[in-house]
């Protein structure tokens, strides 16, 4: 697993306080690990904080799930 | 009670007779204070009369690109901010038959859309400490209407609204966004009035007379401060009895 998806399953974890091996490539913030709509709004903002990006409203909310944000961030940074 | 030390508080319109007292109230619980306005020279005197934790932030909030560089600056003056107090406004009355859109417009951007602005733009901060106050100064006239006051009517409403669905969104957070709505208050807004209008003005207070702004301090403080944790997305009307609400 790359240094990203690394550090993004970390803020997950701890921010919506789920298990680790909930967090997979499909899982869905607010379907599969219990994210409501402000939860989300706070993991992008850890994002951004974390790898030093800024995640435009309108990509923010095509970040659905821990593969999305892997793959925007990984794109992005 | 109301102990306000270490906290952060951006107070806009703190040139005004209201704004400059709700400074004055937050700063002597604790608070550091940011003073906003467009003005600079009523803001530096205030300033030099509170002293230290004082910090002075001009903005023209019919700007749009100042008002959202104003949180940023804040934050990074004061470290944060913990306490936001959108009180600034403008009035352009008129009848509404003969109202322009630009008196419309004018109301609308500083008294309503600066608000929002400001708003959005310390709310990451507070998100993030679990632990925000948002006080929006709305006016009687938003609930009960005034003739001449169509726009400032409409933009004082808004607040009202804007407050309580924010609310509802952040109160999990630790947040509370709550609006103080004045009644008759002496200031230099007020002081515009003849004494006819005034008088007329006050057969409709119970209490008899005006407003001082200290009292809308006061409200301001008990809405910004730790004991008011539960309180959120009221409005707390302050006017005498002029409109018991």
């Amino acid at each position: 697993m790359s240094d990203v998806a690394d550090r993004v399953k970390k803020i997950v974890v701890e921010h919506l306080s789920v298990e680790e091996s909930k967090v997979t490539d499909n899982a869905s913030f607010i379907d599969d690990l219990g994210a409501d709509s402000l939860d989300t709004v706070e993991l992008v903002m850890a994002f951004e904080e974390e790898f030093g990006i800024e995640i435009p409203d309108d990509a923010a909310e095509n970040i659905q799930t821990f593969g999305d944000a892997v793959k925007f961030i990984s794109e992005a940074s | 009670m109301f102990d306000l030390t270490g906290k952060c508080a951006l107070i806009t319109g703190a040139s005004g007779g209201i704004g400059g007292e709700i400074a004055r109230s937050l700063h002597a619980a604790g608070a550091t204070v940011g003073l906003s306005g467009t003005r600079t020279e009523p803001l530096e005197a205030l300033a030099a009369e509170l002293g230290e934790r004082t910090f002075v932030l001009p903005c023209n909030l019919g700007d749009f690109a100042a008002v959202e560089a104003l949180p940023k600056d804040a934050a990074k003056a004061m470290g944060a901010v913990d306490i936001l107090v959108n009180n600034a406004g403008i009035t352009r009355d008129n009848l509404f038959m003969r109202m322009s859109d630009d008196e419309w417009q004018s109301v609308i951007d500083v008294n309503l859309t600066s608000t929002f602005k400001l708003c959005k733009g310390v709310l990451r901060g507070m998100m993030k400490a679990r632990w925000g106050r948002i006080v929006n100064i709305s006016s009687v006239v938003g609930a009960t209407g005034n003739p001449g006051q169509g726009n400032y009517a409409a933009a004082k409403a808004g607040m009202v609204g804007m407050s309580k669905s924010l609310a509802y969104e952040v109160a999990s957070r630790g947040i509370t966004v709550n609006a103080v709505a004045p009644g008759f208050i002496t200031t230099a807004m007020t002081d515009k009035l003849s004494d006819d209008q005034k008088a007329a003005i006050l057969t409709q207070v119970p209490a008899g007379r005006m407003g001082e702004p200290e009292e809308i301090a006061a409200a301001v403080l008990y809405l910004s401060s730790p004991e008011a944790a539960y309180v959120t997305g009221t409005t707390l009307h302050v006017n005498g009895g002029m409109a018991m609400l």
